[in-house]
């Protein structure tokens, strides 16, 4: 019998949100116990390994010294996986990226600034190539349970590549914007089950974009809908600033690639 | 033969939320080093904040953790509320403390099940428990399942909440949902008496040192959410007063701020809620702490995790109670509150798991403009550390590794949530 696969959580800047979720889905599915043998998962175990094949990382790279580390593990996984919108994307810590970095340091610690180490969030694929990801702030079980079923089962995980639009339309939400409100879905990538509409909250696009999304239009509909210019931007940079940066530097402030 | 040179440096101590190092330094019997050290990434949350539709506060906010998302959503929501003239309705109330209730249990059956007793059990974590304790591990789950269910069927999920927004809900549990909860958590007794018999039988560590101890406080009941400031040392403070009582400074070693009152440092949490609120705690409670020795004033912070315990039997016990006043009264579809007004300032407080918590807001023309938040981590820091100096020398005639494992410990059973503790906003007044 083949010995189990070794795998491996860790996390740089972060909630730890994706982790306890990966405890939580235990609940459903406590057979993942018996088809790993995780040796690091420094939150819930005290157990320490450093021989791993898969290595599941949440939280931003938000420091030099987080480059090094981001890189050790590089070296001895085989399969990096991103935990999260924090990994995946930059996330809501790459937020303060649009600000000066010498001004949102002196805002916190003021004249103690210098005492603690930061530069601009970063998802940690800027920093490694990664295998695969786990999207959303925080992920969903389901997928969790998916992405590393086929990861084990050595496939590459499929995740959706249409907008949320699908899943809330399968299963009748009313859409939001015919409740008044707004809402990212339609340049969101799909998977999480529509939670945010189905629980009457606008999707704020924790899991990423689409590939060849249409910002263009959504920001004219957002406009038709009452969102202000400031409004808009706002809802484009809660989780996706990190993105809206990388694409105006690309000299395409609408997104298109 | 007492050891008069130690040398204890655990890095990133296991079991616990976020990155802290424990360093202690013995020279001749004298203790020469003892910190806690906080290496966590400064996240920078108030930055973050600055120039953000108010909308958006607690959402951003819940980010800062994963186990007390509820916590920080509901103390943001507060703050907001009060600054901008929202009054929440009766049933917004009843449903957030409901939905409190879940988080709080939530947060305490991973900490007293998976953080705390693989010590008490001699596990190095839950994973080899699962084989020799497997009725054990499989009641937490179903206990966390259940926690989480409740919360998902009030806002959505527990990490991070959906429905949750200022002035009330975008969504609502039905008849059908709060009816089948209400069934679940009466099922639940048995796993909830089962926990309390666990932790009579293990054995928590002793040692004692008088602290003073600080939570939120209402005379008419168990206070998670809103209330006066209350001191085991005496004293009530408002909650708008909070900076009299939290007195932050920073140290070189912790991107955590460090807070303290009328001593050189404070507890907070849920030994803290126990001491200050003991008469207000329902019944069961109060016969489930006598069961495992916990009396006020405790002062042995071990103690915290057996407090927790106390509190999973309230909040199941206050839980089946506000799901029978919601069934009772009826749940309606209520449009949140919309403010009078976008520009003022407000303080929200709450007791998270882990003690109290505060977000005070600046709002200007619905932005949010400056932000102050302190953690209750961060206010336990300084006590952590006097903990250590207090307890070191009493264990210099161990082995190194029970030194540490006592050390760790000690640590783990503040039930600290450090990346939470670092972020802490700045006052600005404009």
């Amino acid at each position: 019998m083949a010995a189990r696969p070794k795998v491996a959580f860790f996390e740089f800047t972060s909630c730890e949100g994706c982790q306890l979720t990966v405890v939580d889905s235990l609940q459903t599915h406590p057979e993942l116990l018996e088809a790993v043998e995780i040796v690091r998962f420094r939150e819930a175990m005290s157990e320490k390994g450093d021989d791993y094949l898969v290595a599941f990382i949440e939280g931003s790279c938000t420091r030099p010294s987080d480059e090094t580390h981001l890189k050790a593990i590089r070296e001895k996984a085989g399969v990096v996986v991103a935990l999260g919108a924090c990994a995946h994307l930059g996330g809501v810590n790459a937020i303060r990226n649009r600000q000066e970095l010498p001004d949102v340091r002196r805002y916190v610690y003021g004249d103690k600034a210098e005492w603690y180490e930061t530069y601009p969030a970063r998802p940690i694929s800027a920093v490694i190539p990664i295998e695969a990801f786990i999207p959303g702030c925080p992920i969903d079980r389901q997928e969790f349970v998916r992405v590393v079923t086929a990861v084990l089962q050595g496939r590459a995980p499929q995740l959706p590549d249409y907008p949320l639009c699908v899943e809330c339309k399968l299963k009748e939400n009313v859409c939001l914007y015919q409740r008044g409100k707004t809402c990212l879905g339609p340049i969101t990538r799909a998977g999480c089950d529509a939670i945010c509409p189905t629980y009457g909250d606008s999707c704020e696009g924790c899991r990423g974009l689409i590939p060849n999304p249409n910002i263009d239009s959504l920001k004219t509909v957002l406009g038709e809908h009452g969102l202000s210019v400031e409004g808009t931007m706002a809802k484009m940079t809660l989780f996706l600033t990190y993105q809206m940066m990388e694409s105006e530097a690309a000299g395409h402030g609408n997104g298109k690639r | 033969m007492a050891t008069a040179n130690v040398k204890i440096d655990v890095h990133h101590i296991t079991r616990v939320e976020g990155h802290g190092n424990i360093v202690v330094d013995v020279k001749n019997g004298q203790l020469k080093q003892c910190d806690l050290e906080i290496p966590e990434t400064p996240r920078f949350f108030e930055a973050m904040l600055r120039g953000r539709p108010y909308m958006e506060s607690s959402h951003i906010t819940s980010r800062i953790c994963g186990i007390c998302a509820i916590g920080h959503a509901t103390a943001s929501l507060r703050a907001t509320e009060k600054a901008l003239g929202v009054e929440p309705t009766e049933q917004t109330v009843l449903l957030r403390k409901l939905n409190f209730h879940g988080e709080m249990l939530d947060s305490h059956i991973l900490h007293a099940y998976m953080l705390v007793a693989p010590d008490l059990l001699g596990a190095p974590s839950v994973v080899p428990l699962a084989k020799a304790a497997p009725e054990v591990v499989l009641r937490a789950l179903r206990m966390k399942k259940l926690a989480g269910d409740l919360c998902a069927a009030l806002c959505g999920r527990h990490t991070h909440p959906i429905a949750m927004t200022v002035g009330g809900f975008t969504h609502f549990p039905s008849r059908a949902d709060l009816e089948g909860l209400r069934q679940r958590l009466i099922d639940s007794r048995p796993d909830v008496d089962a926990t309390v018999e666990l932790y009579q039988k293990l054995k928590l560590p002793a040692f004692e040192r008088d602290t003073e101890f600080i939570a939120l406080s209402k005379p008419d009941e168990y206070c998670y959410i809103d209330g006066v400031i209350k001191s085991t040392d005496g004293g009530t403070w408002p909650i708008e007063d909070y900076r009299q009582v939290t007195n932050e400074t920073l140290v070189k070693h912790s991107s955590a701020k460090r807070c303290r009152n009328q001593r050189e440092s404070y507890m907070v949490g849920a030994l803290a809620r126990f001491n200050v609120n003991f008469d207000q705690l329902h019944p069961k409670a109060k016969s489930a702490a006598a069961a495992i020795n916990l009396r006020p004033k405790c002062v042995n912070p071990y103690m915290n995790t057996a407090a927790q315990v106390v509190e999973i039997v309230h909040c199941v016990e206050d839980a089946i109670r506000l799901c029978d006043v919601l069934l009772a009264r009826g749940v309606s579809w209520e449009e949140p509150v919309q403010p009078g007004r976008l520009s003022g300032e407000g303080t929200g407080a709450c007791d998270v798991p882990r003690g109290t918590l505060f977000h005070n807001y600046v709002i200007q023309d619905g932005l949010v403009s400056g932000a102050n938040c302190i953690i209750p981590t961060g206010q336990n820091l300084n006590n952590i550390e006097a903990d250590m100096r207090a307890l070191v020398p009493t264990l210099l005639d161990k082995r190194p590794e029970e030194i540490t494992l006592s050390l760790e410990m000690l640590v783990r059973a503040y039930d600290p949530c450090i990346s939470c503790s670092t972020h802490l906003l700045h006052v600005e007044y404009v």
